[in-house]
């Protein structure tokens, strides 16, 4: 069990391979195809990219990594990569590390190998890609696939699958010019002697699918998920990693007889979408970190005045402008403690790409019938990575709020303190029931009132409405026994179930946590699934460890707590999981203290 | 239809208003009911949205559904509603801290998106509610206890900034004249589009001298013009307490961004087969 990623036959059934280049090379493009070829073969895996902020022009790699299993996670090496050119290659190098003896092959006109590659490499393969592109009329990065999906074993017919695909929208002269760039990869590769390399690269027959799988990203399986759910307007302003899904709703929305606006800011779009659902029609806005922020003092307009809303966050690199275009999990704090007064509300996370689609219209389904906002803590890596996942089924949410029949002039009470405390909300067209929805804190007929004994009862009105719904098994992924737990939310729950997995096979069994409610915090559900448990791991994509803390305020944790957290853009992987619970065993650290805090350390 | 004639009364809400004895936002909640009288609109069909601010108080006091927002967003709110719920009569209303300040730029683009709704601003040239601070429509040397020597900083002109901006409907009116005003607002929400209402009401706590309007308003000295070029140039060269309809578009109103030429969520499914 070494710590260091080395190329070994476990590759077989799972592989994973890095294609840089320079903006505009088209290495993302190349990735997708790869995943596309790979998943009409009937192969797993996932494709996430990594860029920088530049328009044009700057740095890109595509990360791809296929497996005979189901995969959300990336491993932490990566067995080849495939260099276009080095441009710029030293901004990412840290997230695409190779593994010890693995492969790279780069274009010969590339220049120089950067020198912590040369030392990892066991073997560099220096290929005429940009010529042979050039001389096959393709582009140089359908040669670079042609090279890779030889070595991996994808059959031809996929890879031609995935270039049609692709490409048919374009005309028939580009697939033909990329199928000649891909089949010029294809003899170039073969051309060499890699026996070894391909034993180790090529990756295991998969088991044919019932059905064609699907390939999909979380920002459109959020954006399904809320569509299906009901929400029929969206008010956002375009933000980085949350634009491709707005862009994904529009005309999906129209087609449903919805409309998604742009708003002219962020203030806009929380007010807008509180207008639409002050008006009765399910509303959503889609933003990142600093939209979240523009967006904190309508929020609590939605607590106070009880009207539903989602705001789906994707989460990227804070503060301030921070890393636009990559995955951190920091917005924990502010989506839970954010706004100001005390606003009970609703926090969710979607633990994979694929279930962005059930937590998005969970989120819409809880946000109706609590008649509160609820924030959706999606994040850049799962926004934006493509993953192959069997077909979806739509889930099935129930999605109701509690209206009022007409009633006598002045006999409504819009605020009435019910026992579970939801007040059946009357619809502007109702007759009768006339209204101001307020800020202002009230009394039960909306007026407002600055006496003690009404802030009080609507403060435990606001607050009893979330806490005594039963929010059922959804609460949390929870697998595994013994004593040893991983405890993880929203996107870190891909590496952790890996590291299970991986464990499981070693015979070791833990027990993992994979928490999709945040707000309110299912106090209860967590103490018993962590009962009996005597060594937990907190494992979070955040320098401060916001969770650990969070967890910490609320719950009674089990005697030893170790903190396996690190900002992003290098996500927790399932290495870095399945190291910290080796060392929590082989340290021996079952202390009998409840404040032993330790960090794990990460590589 | 012989539904009776609405009056008045029936859209008053009965909450007793926060204002001080002789503000000039009680003539706007008259005429404001005058309108929605004359219009014989069923209550339940109006919604009245705002933010906050003394003006801003308006929806509490009209019989009619109301979202009483945040300081600046009456307007992105009254939209959302509208766009959502496009039946309804929507009033956005809120003084000129509220509009013209905090919420300056929803102004802006209220007017360029022009929903069909209409937009009543109080304007008293002063903040109230926080006790006599300069609003962005302040004169320049006004003493406040804020700046005792004025803030010498240029007023804010909405009525062009709404006809640049592209409101289908701009006037000015003044509350010490409710039947007046009462028929620039049933005009207004008659008129497609989104119409902008500027209406000079008084603050008789934190600007006594404002009393005075009533001697100094230049009654419909603002008429319809034939081009905005034109409103801008009335709304210039017109005296400065000037009342009346400068301006009556007919841009199409903004209704959402109609067919995008999408799939339904049945029908989108196929998209994601590898």
């Amino acid at each position: 069990m070494s710590d260091t990623p080395q190329d070994n036959a476990a590759a077989r059934e799972s592989v994973s391979v890095a294609i840089t280049g320079s903006g505009g090379a088209g290495v993302i493009t190349a990735g997708e195809m790869l995943l596309a070829a790979a998943a009409h073969a009937g192969w797993h895996g996932i494709q996430t990219r990594s860029v920088g902020p530049q328009i044009r022009g700057g740095e890109a790699v595509s990360m791809v990594r296929l497996a005979t299993f189901p995969v959300e996670a990336h491993d932490d090496a990566f067995h080849l990569l495939v260099a276009v050119d080095w441009r710029n290659f030293d901004r990412f190098a840290a997230e695409v590390l190779l593994a010890q003896g693995g492969l790279v092959i780069m274009d010969k006109a590339a220049g120089d190998v950067p020198p912590p590659l040369k030392e990892r490499a066991g073997k560099i393969l220096s290929l005429p890609l940009s010529k042979a592109a050039k001389e096959a009329g393709s582009r140089v990065n359908m040669v670079a696939l042609g090279c890779i999906a030889a070595l991996l074993g994808i059959p031809e017919s996929s890879l031609e699958h995935a270039a049609r695909r692709r490409f048919a929208a374009k005309g028939e002269k580009l697939v033909e010019a990329s199928l000649a760039g891909l089949r010029a990869g294809r003899d170039l590769t073969m051309q060499e002697d890699l026996a070894d390399h391909i034993a180790n690269l090529r990756l295991d027959r998969p088991e044919k699918p019932d059905k064609p799988r699907w390939i999909v990203s979380g920002n459109q399986m959020a954006g399904l998920g809320a569509v299906h759910a009901g929400v029929r307007f969206v008010a956002a302003y375009p933000i980085t990693p949350a634009s491709d899904l707005l862009e994904w709703m529009t005309p999906v929305l129209s087609a449903e007889g919805g409309m998604l606006v742009q708003a002219e800011d962020e203030l806009a779009s929380i007010n807008m979408i509180i207008g639409s659902s002050f008006g009765g029609v399910p509303s959503m806005t889609a933003t990142s970190g600093p939209g979240l922020a523009l967006m904190m003092e309508g929020l609590g307009l939605a607590v106070s005045a009880e009207i539903p809303v989602v705001v789906v966050n994707v989460q990227r690199g804070g503060p301030s402008t921070g890393i636009p275009t990559k995955s951190e999990q920091t917005d924990l704090n502010i989506a839970l403690c954010g706004m100001h007064g005390e606003a009970p509300h609703l926090v969710l996370a979607p633990l994979s790409a694929a279930d962005c689609l059930f937590t998005t219209a969970w989120a819409v389904e809880l946000a109706e019938a609590l008649q509160a906002p609820a924030i959706v803590l999606s994040d850049q890596k799962i926004a934006q990575m493509k993953a192959i996942s069997d077909p979806l089924p739509l889930p099935a949410v129930k999605v109701a709020r509690k209206v009022s029949e007409a009633c006598a002039p002045h006999a409504y009470k819009r605020y009435a303190l019910t026992e579970d405390g939801v007040s059946p909300m009357a619809l502007p067209g109702t007759p009768g029931c006339m209204y101001t929805a307020d800020g202002l804190e009230h009394g039960e007929n909306a007026v407002p009132s600055s006496r003690a004994e009404d802030h009080a009862a609507m403060l435990e009105k606001r607050a009893r409405k979330l806490r005594n719904h039963d929010y059922g098994p959804a609460w949390a992924e929870v697998n595994g026994e013994g004593e040893i737990a991983v405890i993880c939310w929203g996107s870190t729950a891909g590496p952790v179930h890996e590291a299970a997995r991986v464990l499981a096979r070693e015979g070791i069994s833990i027990r993992t946590v994979s928490m999709r409610l945040l707000s309110p915090l299912p106090i209860e559900a967590l103490e018993e699934t962590l009962a009996g448990v005597k060594t937990l791991i907190v494992a979070e994509n955040s320098h401060s460890g916001q969770f650990l803390h969070y967890l910490r305020a609320w719950c009674d944790l089990p005697q030893e707590v170790i903190s396996l957290k690190h900002a992003g853009p290098r996500p927790i992987t399932a290495p870095e999981v399945r190291r910290a619970v080796i060392d929590a065993i082989g340290g021996g650290r079952m202390q009998e203290s409840n404040i032993a805090l330790k960090e794990a350390p990460v590589s | 239809m012989n539904e009776a004639m609405r009056k008045p009364n029936d859209f008053k809400s009965g909450v007793k208003p926060i204002w001080c004895p002789g503000c000039g936002d009680y003539g706007v909640l008259s005429a404001l009911t005058k309108a929605f009288a004359r219009l014989n609109c069923a209550p339940e069909k109006i919604a009245v949205v705002s933010g906050i601010g003394c003006a801003a108080r308006i929806p509490a006091y009209v019989n009619a559904y109301g979202l009483h927002g945040l300081h600046g967003r009456a307007l992105p709110a009254a939209a959302g509603l509208k766009l959502a719920r496009p039946e309804l009569t929507v009033i956005a209303a809120g003084g000129d801290g509220d509009i013209y300040s905090i919420g300056g730029n929803h102004f802006i683009h209220a007017c360029r998106r022009n929903v069909d709704m209409t937009l009543i601003v109080m304007d008293n040239r002063i903040y109230g509610m926080t006790k006599g601070q300069p609003s962005p429509t302040t004169e320049p040397d006004y003493p406040t206890h804020l700046y005792p020597a004025g803030t010498h900083v240029q007023p804010l002109d909405g009525m062009s900034l709404a006809l640049v901006a592209g409101a289908n409907f701009v006037a000015r009116a003044f509350t010490g004249d409710p039947n007046d005003l009462a028929e620039i607002i049933v005009e207004a929400i008659r008129h497609p589009g989104f119409s902008v209402i500027e209406v000079l009401s008084p603050c008789v706590t934190f600007r006594p001298e404002e009393r005075e309007w009533k001697h100094q308003i230049a009654r419909h000295a603002l008429t319809p013009a034939g081009s905005v070029a034109e409103a801008l140039a009335a709304v210039a060269s017109a005296p400065e307490l000037s009342t009346g309809i400068v301006w009556k578009g007919n841009r199409p109103p903004y209704t959402g961004p109609g067919d995008q030429a999408g799939k339904r969520v049945q029908d989108v499914l196929d998209s994601f087969v590898a």
